[in-house]
């Protein structure tokens, strides 16, 4: 799922993960020339195959939040749409007649795009994935990092760290998860050196040096996208696809998942809802999640 | 006696001696949201430190901030010419997460600018009046936009008969030369849609020559200035430039086909400063006045504010707007002196006259 204002490129980068895994051939959905312009919560469907793996991923696009003058509680229909997938799973999973594979439509990761201000993280910001860093694996994002040079990128990235921390938002991968010493190294390193990833995303290639590269022609040079000297797109690539990916699926799973669930017992006085069971009524999805049930 | 000169002629000599021995004086509003490199064009623009110790709060300290108005002023001299530029800042514009009526202040102080000079311009002394009105207004657009954003046409519309708005794209090295001229012509579209006025160019004179002309066809046709901005001079090759290095090139921020720097400098510091000025005092403050006379007309003269012209007797008769205490207590003050005296002449006057009366009587009686 990717989140944050309208125009940072969250469609674009999308665009350009994708298109820079799969090879120019095996595309299964329509290249659009313009942007569109994301105006409500879209998921759409892509099957990708890679030497002989095929996954099944979802994109899901948010409207242009942030965007109106008044942007008090915007993330909620975002909160409401994360809850509504852990829904539609737990229901699934006490049906009595349970289907072998649960068709499984939650959200295993959510890239929140921050702007290049090269202050630090607007209020809207912080009040985003406070709420949100509870219920998903929030991973952030410096969009259209072309703006920033080098030492403002890593002065930029040391601030929004700090704020973060400061905050007590937790991002993906978050410290409390990592399982053994040899993840908490590698994640440590990620954590406090690479994120959040100053990535430039692009749909258009050029020559460059007789290759042809994904990238953003100006007159003063040409960014290339997978250029680890001009941003992170790779890193970011590698670190949500190649490296933890079931990683991601598992904490969603075993945890923002288990502790929606647990919530939702307890609401229901112990006894899994369903209607199978005392013809209990399931009550309603709540907007707002409660504090984590201990 | 040589009939065919009279010498008038020297007149704009003198008048451009005079001018510069007064100096001149400008006051330049900048707004919008923060991050879009206001401070770095500025600093650019008339090559100085205005922020250097600037501190950016953070995004936490920033969730309930009110907007404030900073001024800051810098006397730049070039050449032997003075100019008292004051710089009006709004930080905290754009920032909450709720940015309703976060224009409202920047309003205020526009209109008690004007609320200041009227004042003094209706005062009894009006030798030294100081002009704090502001003359311009640069609003920066994000680059990451696609466009005005509801904030951006808000404030606009709400500022656009009272201050001349020049519109203009931030940190436009975020941009390739296509996206440029999209989203100008996006927002350009939304000015009009929108029916906001933003500062209009005066048309050259015709006896101009076609270089001037083409120049200055071509600078209005790169409204909003897409602007780079940066204290830093760089290495380039050989020569030494201002700009930004990344690692796939520089920007130069004086390289026309890098950016319109160029030509907002030349067109706010070279060529319109004093149009703008000009068009503040007889079109945004007149505008001001006569609607703030016209809404304080008493009823019963109705009459009279109907009139085209309101003249400038009436304008003392007529009560002025509030101002902050300490001014009105001054003009209080004042007008008490200046009755003070009046009466002291009137009961010399009288005196004058009941003598001279009696005098009269006396010689009749004789």
């Amino acid at each position: 799922m990717s989140k944050g204002q309208s125009g940072l490129g969250k469609s674009t980068l999308v665009n350009t993960l994708f298109k820079s895994q799969v090879s120019r051939k095996a595309s299964s959905w329509n290249r659009e020339e313009k942007i569109p312009k994301t105006v409500e919560i879209k998921a759409i469907g892509h099957v990708i195959e890679e030497g002989g793996v095929k996954m099944k991923l979802t994109v899901i696009d948010t409207p242009g939040f942030g965007d109106q003058i008044n942007n008090e509680n915007c993330w909620e229909p975002i909160e409401k749409y994360i809850n509504e997938q852990y829904e539609k799973f737990l229901k699934e999973e006490v049906n009595i007649a349970r289907k072998k594979r649960i068709p499984d439509t939650r959200v295993h990761c959510c890239l929140y795009f921050i702007s290049p201000t090269g202050h630090s993280l607007r209020p809207l910001d912080l009040e985003f994935m406070k709420h949100l860093s509870k219920v998903v694996n929030i991973i952030p994002v410096i969009a259209k990092a072309d703006t920033m040079t080098l030492e403002e990128k890593s002065e930029f990235k040391q601030r929004v760290r700090k704020e973060l921390e400061v905050n007590g938002i937790e991002f993906y991968p978050q410290k409390e998860f990592d399982e053994d010493l040899e993840d908490k190294t590698e994640n440590d390193k990620i954590r406090q050196e690479s994120m959040p990833f100053a990535v430039v995303g692009s749909d258009k290639e050029y020559q460059v040096n007789g290759k042809r590269v994904l990238g953003r022609k100006t007159p003063w040079g040409i960014i290339e996208v997978e250029n680890l000297s001009h941003c992170e797109f790779a890193l970011l690539r590698d670190f949500v696809i190649r490296t933890h990916l079931q990683d991601l699926k598992e904490v969603t799973h075993n945890i923002h998942y288990e502790t929606y669930r647990a919530k939702r017992l307890n609401d229901n006085g112990g006894l899994p809802p369903g209607e199978g069971l005392l013809g209990t009524v399931l009550p309603p999805v709540p907007a707002t999640p409660c504090p984590t049930a201990e | 006696m040589d009939k065919e000169y009279v010498g008038f002629a020297a007149l704009p000599n003198q008048l451009h001696r005079k001018s510069v021995k007064k100096g001149f004086d400008f006051t330049l509003m900048v707004a919008g949201e923060s991050g879009l490199g206001k401070s770095t064009l500025i600093n650019s623009l008339f090559l100085t430190n205005l922020y250097e110790d600037r501190q950016v709060p953070e995004a936490s300290a920033r969730l309930t901030q009110t907007l404030t108005i900073e001024r800051r002023g810098v006397e730049i001299e070039e050449g032997g010419i003075k100019v008292k530029l004051t710089l009006v800042d709004t930080p905290g514009f754009g920032d909450s997460v709720d940015c309703s009526d976060c224009w409202l202040p920047v309003v205020r102080f526009i209109e008690e600018q004007f609320e200041q000079y009227l004042r003094d311009e209706s005062g009894l002394n009006r030798k030294n009046i100081q002009d704090s009105r502001v003359h311009c207004c640069l609003y920066f657009i994000s680059p990451f936009g696609r466009g005005l954003r509801p904030l951006d046409v808000a404030f606009l519309r709400a500022v656009h008969e009272k201050v001349n708005i020049i519109p203009v794209i931030g940190k436009a090295d975020a941009l390739m030369p296509k996206e440029t001229q999209a989203l100008k012509q996006k927002i350009r579209e939304q000015l009009k849609e929108e029916e906001i006025n933003i500062y209009q160019f005066p048309d050259c004179d015709s006896d101009e020559d076609e270089d001037f002309k083409r120049q200055d066809a071509e600078m209005k046709e790169s409204i909003p200035f897409a602007v780079v901005g940066s204290c830093e001079v760089v290495r380039d090759g050989t020569r030494p430039v201002r700009g930004r290095r990344y690692s796939w090139g520089t920007v130069e921020v004086e390289n026309p086909h890098h950016c319109d720097f160029l030509n907002l400098r030349r067109m706010l510091v070279q060529t319109h400063l004093q149009d703008l000025k000009e068009v503040t005092h007889d079109l945004l403050y007149e505008g001001y006045r006569a609607r703030c006379l016209q809404s304080l007309a008493r009823p019963g003269a109705r009459d009279r504010a109907s009139r085209s012209k309101l003249s400038r007797q009436s304008a003392t008769e007529i009560p002025l707007p509030m101002l902050p205490l300490a001014d009105t207590e001054k003009l209080i003050r004042e007008k008490d002196e200046e009755l003070r005296r009046m009466q002291e002449m009137l009961e010399k006057m009288q005196a004058q006259m009941q003598q001279s009366q009696a005098q009269g009587e006396q010689s009749d009686a004789l």
